[in-house]
């Protein structure tokens, strides 16, 4: 059936079964590549995206249970691609291959909206993406960058 | 939208493009970044095959290397753009062709492939004398334009200039000239002191594209009429099909097409969430007859049993039986490692566009000439009828570097089974990727020391037995008297001065689990064993273990360097705050050489009351000659760790019955951010040529936080990953 999506601020349509992930819809039907494909069991989080302001792990959740939500995905971060946090990701140099990176992002993101100084362990409480290269560290040092922190805050 | 993929060989690609259009899903900055590279190449200076310099004075460096996240594309684009006086936002970087007489690996002969931590080590002197190159003759076409004596013209930041008449050019402006110019024989290289990027912070240049999610990577081809394919596999390996019943898999909206190949059958849709319920939906009956059948207890038995007789020798000091004949004391151990998945993120992939008389694949591609020669061989093509295209690949880890191109020719396979009526990306799922096997294989080890009556270290034996990853394919010339070199690196050339030693090994050829290089390969195992084991020696020398190491690494200064350099900047023999509540805390030590890099880590640990392990920070000393880039060593490094630590902590692949027990991250979980520990890289001053980093920083992680472990409970943990439960307060 056709699913009538709101996808970075603009209208589409998908004409999958309802049971499609969100993921499939996203890259097969409509080309926005940038949200990735790594486990199809909500366990690495590189598909991660946002509805209405929340993270959602777009790989296990079905096309049919999207309705109006609003889904926002990286390549929407920022309109001029200049996000707190992409800025922040290049000055850490945070990406090694780069596959997970988009997941991190949005993440980061929806967590800095919510706890704009996260501590260490808030970071660990939200920031549950696998990164197989293990720039964690970095990832940790661009979230505080991003939200006006010392690395060695809230330690 | 139509455009090229931007990371991948352009100029095979523009030799297909008449009877390929791409329509690719690109988001407008990456078209434009394309559209440049168009530009650029209206009137091209193109003085060897590394580099092209564009009009609009774009230079583009061309990476024989793949790049899978370890900074190659960066590092090698720093080495032309140093000797070329480049400024840094000029360079753009795009992926070489297959081609093992222009860009092969210098440290392999003929072959185009990366692995072995060998990018940065082989193209050291090559891709500096690329830039120089160019730059001299930029250089001559300026000097005949101005009249003036070369030697009076500077480049700098990309602007060539004659100061005394005060003119300037760009090197866009200076291009079609430069161009015209015989190619110098011989360059001059620069003095190190006057580097201005080598040793410098070059940023990535692949970093703005994977933070807006618009970085080329397999996964994220899509060609025109294009067809996914899900492959349903055999559960054990050597197993094949014995009938399938493809009516439901059809049933399904999207599928498109069932065929059987050599590796299973697969099912072809026009999406791959079509293609995954198409698979599902699909009856296959197996035929095990010839499998494999043994579980992995099945296996460490027979390894246990082997290891009771003599294997093939690795290396022999003196008289090492002899040296056990009579001595004070003997230690003994005997350690067990599993098998071990890559677990890229970017799960195996493949796309194939299958002609009469070409076939064009887009990959991230790791061993260029060896998968053209598969795959031209299973054709029937010329290798040059098969045009390769390096895409970024999702991680690797060893894994597309496959010496069977198992999954490439399994793509070319579905492709040939449709006749090539459509481009086929193949898709492997989490559960494929994870099940499929080319595995760090498992290894035993059994090691036993002689201490003399003052303590003295005067005899080693070193049993080793596992599978050889180089026995049975193409590099199987490689395995000398029975000795393949990856299963003992790192144990064979133990750097201790030890007067008695024998390394030996078996590597039994009947346990049908395929399985490869695995970063930093046969390091993975001999650094635990060996590492930990000296730490054992020392404590029952009753020397500090830093202190005991030195006085055997008299005849290995870099080695030495490092573990004092981590030693002091870990603040070793000081003490380290205590735990809380009756948390157990230490440190540990390791030091150990691969792919000709030096690195020496120090652990602190916390062993909880539970038995639990918490690796609070580790400090890393590292002497990888000159740090051509230090932010990415240290990058590396940190990532070395994570990886290091994901397989102490809780990284095994099983088997039971032959079928693999693990299926996807719920029971093969690499570590978290959470789980990462705080990593502190210390990197040597060096005027030696630059080594390898991607793997190095991996070996000494598991042997140092078992070392602290051991130093904080007293217990010494001889398998991985490691048991929880033997800590128990």
């Amino acid at each position: 059936m056709t699913y009538q999506l709101n996808i970075n601020g603009a209208a589409h349509k998908a004409d999958v079964e309802g049971e499609t992930p969100l993921l499939w819809v996203l890259r097969d039907t409509l080309g926005l590549t940038g949200t990735k494909y790594g486990c199809g069991a909500g366990a690495c989080g590189a598909c991660t995206v946002h509805i209405d302001g929340n993270v959602v792990r777009s790989c296990v959740m079905p096309v049919s249970a999207v309705g109006k939500g609003k889904v926002r995905t990286i390549e929407a971060l920022s309109p001029d691609r200049k996000h707190a946090l992409q800025q922040a990701w290049i000055a850490e140099q945070v990406p090694q291959c780069g596959y997970c990176q988009s997941g991190m992002l949005m993440a980061a993101a929806a967590l800095l909206k919510s706890t704009p100084k996260p501590t260490d362990a808030q970071i660990d409480a939200a920031m549950t993406n696998l990164c197989r290269c293990g720039t964690y560290p970095r990832v940790r040092r661009a979230i505080k960058r991003a939200a006006g922190m010392k690395a060695e805050d809230a330690a | 939208m139509n455009a090229r993929i931007e990371n991948a060989s352009r100029r095979n690609f523009l030799q297909g493009a008449a009877s390929l259009t791409l329509a690719l899903y690109l988001p407008g900055a990456v078209a434009s970044a394309a559209n440049a590279a168009t530009a650029s190449a209206a009137a091209p200076f193109e003085p060897n095959a590394f580099l092209r310099i564009g009009a609009d004075g774009t230079v583009t460096v061309i990476s024989k290397h793949l790049e899978m996240g370890q900074g190659t594309y960066t590092g090698l684009a720093t080495l032309v753009a140093e000797e070329l006086d480049a400024a840094w936002a000029q360079v753009r970087i795009e992926g070489a062709p297959a081609d093992a007489k222009r860009y092969n690996n210098l440290q392999w002969g003929p072959v185009q492939g990366t692995g072995g931590s060998t990018a940065m080590a082989n193209s050291w002197d090559q891709l500096r004398q690329a830039g120089a190159s160019a730059r001299a003759m930029l250089v001559a076409a300026a000097a005949q334009q101005w009249q003036v004596p070369a030697d009076s013209i500077t480049v700098s930041e990309g602007v060539v200039t004659h100061a005394p008449s005060q003119r300037k050019a760009t090197f866009g402006q200076l291009a079609q000239a430069a161009a015209a110019l015989p190619v110098p024989a011989s360059v001059q290289l620069k003095d190190p002191k006057d580097f201005k990027l080598i040793g410098k912070r070059a940023p990535r240049k692949d970093t703005a594209a994977k933070i807006r999610g618009q970085a080329r990577f397999t996964q994220d081809v899509h060609l025109p009429g294009m067809l996914t394919a899900v492959v349903a596999h055999p559960p054990r390996f050597g197993g094949k099909v014995k009938s399938f019943d493809a009516k439901a898999a059809l049933a399904v909206k999207g599928v498109v097409n069932v065929a059987a190949i050599p590796s299973g059958v697969a099912v072809l849709a026009k999406d791959t969430w079509s293609a995954k319920k198409g698979r599902d939906a699909l009856q296959v009956e197996w035929d095990d007859t010839n499998a494999f059948k043994l579980g992995t207890d099945d296996i460490f038995a027979r390894y246990h049993e082997l290891a009771k007789s003599p294997g093939a020798v690795a290396r022999k000091e003196g008289d090492a039986n002899a040296a056990f004949a009579a001595p004070a004391r003997v230690l003994r151990a005997a350690y067990d490692f599993p098998y071990l998945a890559h677990a890229a993120m970017e799960p195996m992939n493949c796309v194939v566009h299958l002609q009469k008389d070409r076939c064009d694949i887009w990959n991230g591609e790791q061993f260029q000439t060896i998968d053209q020669a598969k795959v031209a061989g299973l054709l029937g093509l010329k290798p040059e009828q098969v045009n390769l295209n390096m895409l970024y690949a999702g991680g690797s880890f060893g894994r597309r570097a496959s010496k069977d191109a198992d999954y490439i020719l399994e793509a070319v396979q579905v492709a040939k089974a449709i006749d090539g009526k459509a481009p086929v990306k193949l898709v492997w799922l989490r559960e494929d990727d994870m099940k499929a096997g080319y595995y760090r294989p498992a290894f035993h080890h059994a090691l036993e020391a002689a201490l003399d009556a003052q303590g003295k270290l005067i005899g080693w034996r070193h049993r080793l037995v596992g599978q050889s990853i180089l026995a049975n394919t193409a590099f199987a010339g490689m395995i000398k008297d029975g000795i393949d070199f990856v299963s003992v690196e790192g144990a064979a050339n133990l750097p201790y001065a030890i007067p008695n030693m024998l390394v030996d090994l078996h590597s039994p050829q009947d346990i049908g689990v395929p399985v490869l290089w695995w970063r930093s390969v046969g390091s993975t195992h001999t650094a635990y064993s060996t590492e930990t084991f000296i730490d054992e020696v020392a404590a029952a020398a009753g020397q500090d273990p830093v202190a005991f190491r030195l006085a055997l690494l008299e005849h290995h200064p870099r080695h030495a360097a490092v573990l004092k350099l981590a030693a002091e900047k870990a603040g070793w023999g000081t003490p380290l705050a205590k735990g809380a509540n009756g948390e157990r805390r230490a440190r540990g030590v390791a030091v150990h050489e691969s792919f000709k890099t030096y690195v020496a880590q120090v652990a602190e640990v916390t062993v909880k009351l539970d038995g639990s392990v918490v690796v609070d920070r580790i400090v890393c000393a590292v002497d990888c000659g000159i740090a051509i880039n230090p932010d990415n060593v240290r990058s590396q490094i940190e990532g070395g760790v994570g990886f290091a630590l994901s397989a102490a902590l809780q990284g095994a692949i099983t088997l039971k019955d032959g079928v693999v027990e693990q299926s996807n991250f719920h029971d093969y979980a690499p570590l978290r951010i959470n789980q990462m520990p705080k990593v502190d890289v210390h990197i040597m001053p060096s005027a030696e040529k630059p080594t390898g980093v991607g793997e190095p920083g991996v070996p000494p992680v598991a042997p140092a936080v078992a070392n602290a472990i051991a130093a904080a409970t007293g217990k010494y943990l001889r398998n991985l990953p490691f048991s929880t439960d033997a800590l128990k307060a």
